[in-house]
């Protein structure tokens, strides 16, 4: 018998763990992607500018509750006396909370940045930096409980995302003036969002409660256990709507963005 | 017939260390297998639990390469042989000897779970009716083999101990299947909230990634007993529609 002693490693820090594979490979990539898309839409949103051209507005800016533009709801607005005057204030800050919420409080992004950005774990089978633990029994993570309204506002936002859409088909005519059915890369840049984004919404853990989960007896509600069937097909990919739609509607507000600044040309198909 | 090394943790709770183990491997061989050799050929007095080697009694629970798996499960050709292969036993309960944790602290939690109690019977013989479809949600969590491999990747019970405050994944997904039973009556949602520390799962998913049997326990399970607490204790809008009806 040929024994080699090796000290166990009784209490694992931060960090260690017995796992031969690369298991700081997602939460690094989690940590990368979730926080260069903070970052953008954090920058895009104080920005105040480039989030409208011709038929297209930035999701960043949708509803444009008020605004210089013609998806203007409310017309021109005016600074709020009460905003501190060392911050720049912009037409997104007054709605992207609501999307923003609804992802940060989303069941999938949870466990995801509890590894990624809190190492609560860093990953599975792997020490963790902290021995005190309250997980989402007490403040202030108890408050991620409020996913359920956020989603009632996301699905509103999706209502007023699928009116950009159809706006993004209407296209102004240089010479008369007249609006005329069209369809340019930036429609389908806006309609492609929104589609990730009815996926990533319609998969909802919560919503897949609300439409039937919470129920015992299928046979009872029939049509309830139909959506519910529905929204567990869309929820089982929840990761990959939850993704793509982030990756699109970054990408949707880069577009408008560049076309607004001249940097691109949209190209129109239709 | 290849070589390849084992580096099997001996000891007990008062301590104890990894010890290699070279040991021949063929075509086919499980952990398992290469543990059951080296215990026949090195090292007789090696503890280990096992029974069925076909993956369905859940009793040889370790951790191959610092992951929590079955070792009659862990087929040799999808580790790497060209360097020691380390198996430890679970991390989250405590050690009798060697690969043999004591998991009695399970069988005590599962004693405190509501029973499943039915509603009174549909016909007058006795019997119940329920569709096919109210029991499929259930069905997936009755494939639970009880190896605790999730109870030992929880980082709840594994890094923080809080045994006393929280059940653990196995236990909530046992709830579920009593919970989302079509014929079950009982409320279990106060004590999924207090007793059982639902809310201290901050839904990693790892007890579904270590699942053997490919049950999905966070996203099927937790998440919706998670909500089903929120309906109850966390929605104002909820309670309101509850107290109205």
């Amino acid at each position: 018998m040929a024994e080699r002693v090796i000290p166990l490693l009784e209490t694992r820090g931060f960090g260690q763990t017995m796992r031969r594979d690369a298991w700081w490979g997602q939460p690094l990539l989690t940590f990368v992607i979730l926080g260069a898309f903070v970052v953008y839409a954090t920058w895009a949103a104080f920005q105040g500018e480039h989030y409208e051209y011709g038929p297209y507005l930035s999701p960043f800016y949708s509803p444009l509750l008020f605004g210089a533009g013609p998806h203007s709801w409310f017309g021109p607005w005016a600074r709020p006396a009460w905003w501190p005057g060392a911050l720049p204030f912009s037409a997104a800050l007054l709605i992207l909370w609501a999307p923003g919420g609804f992802r940060f409080t989303c069941y999938y992004y949870r466990g995801a940045y509890y590894k990624a950005f809190w190492a609560d774990p860093p990953s599975c089978a792997v020490g963790e930096p902290r021995k005190k633990y309250l997980g989402e029994h007490s403040f202030p993570l108890i408050l991620q409980n409020v996913h359920r309204y956020f989603l009632y506002l996301a699905l509103l936002f999706l209502v007023v995302l699928t009116y950009d859409v159809w706006v993004a088909m209407w296209f102004t005519d240089p010479a008369t003036g007249a609006q005329r059915f069209g369809i340019g890369v930036g429609t389908l840049v806006l309609a492609t969002n929104l589609v990730l984004l009815f996926g990533y919404t319609f998969g909802c853990h919560s919503l897949r409660h609300l439409v039937g989960g919470r129920l015992d007896q299928f046979s009872r509600h029939p049509g309830q256990a139909k959506v519910y069937g529905a929204a567990c097909r869309l929820n089982g990919h929840h990761m990959r709507w939850a993704w793509g739609s982030l990756f699109s509607v970054a990408l949707a507000d880069l577009y408008v963005r560049l076309l607004s600044m001249g940097v691109i040309t949209d190209w129109r198909i239709l | 017939m290849a070589t390849a090394t084992f580096r099997i943790w001996r000891g007990d709770s008062g301590g104890g260390a990894f010890r290699d183990y070279p040991t021949e491997v063929s075509e086919g061989m499980v952990v398992l297998d290469a543990v059951h050799r080296v215990q026949a050929e090195q090292a007789g007095d090696l503890a280990v639990r096992w029974n069925c080697k076909a993956g369905k009694c859940g009793s040889c629970s370790a951790e191959i390469n610092g992951k929590p798996r079955l070792m009659c499960m862990t087929r040799l050709d999808t580790l790497n042989l060209g360097e020691p292969v380390t198996v430890e036993p679970l991390k989250a309960f405590p050690q009798i000897r060697d690969l043999v944790t004591d998991v009695s602290w399970n069988y005590e939690v599962k004693k405190k779970i509501k029973r499943f109690k039915p509603r009174p019977p549909d016909a007058a013989d006795g019997t119940w009716r329920m569709q096919q479809a109210e029991v499929d949600r259930v069905q997936e969590f009755r494939k639970c083999i009880e190896c605790y491999l999730c109870q030992d990747v929880c980082h709840i019970l594994r890094d923080h101990h809080l045994h006393d405050a929280f059940i653990g994944p196995r236990f909530l997904l046992y709830n579920a299947a009593l919970e989302m039973h079509p014929l079950d009556n009982e409320d279990r949602l106060q004590s999924l909230k207090d007793r059982e520390g639902i809310g201290y799962c901050n839904i990693t998913g790892c007890c579904t990634k270590v699942c053997p049997e490919h049950i999905t326990i966070t996203e099927n399970a937790i998440i919706p007993l998670k909500e089903r607490v929120v309906d109850r204790f966390y929605d104002p809008i909820t309670r309101l529609f509850r107290m109205l009806r």
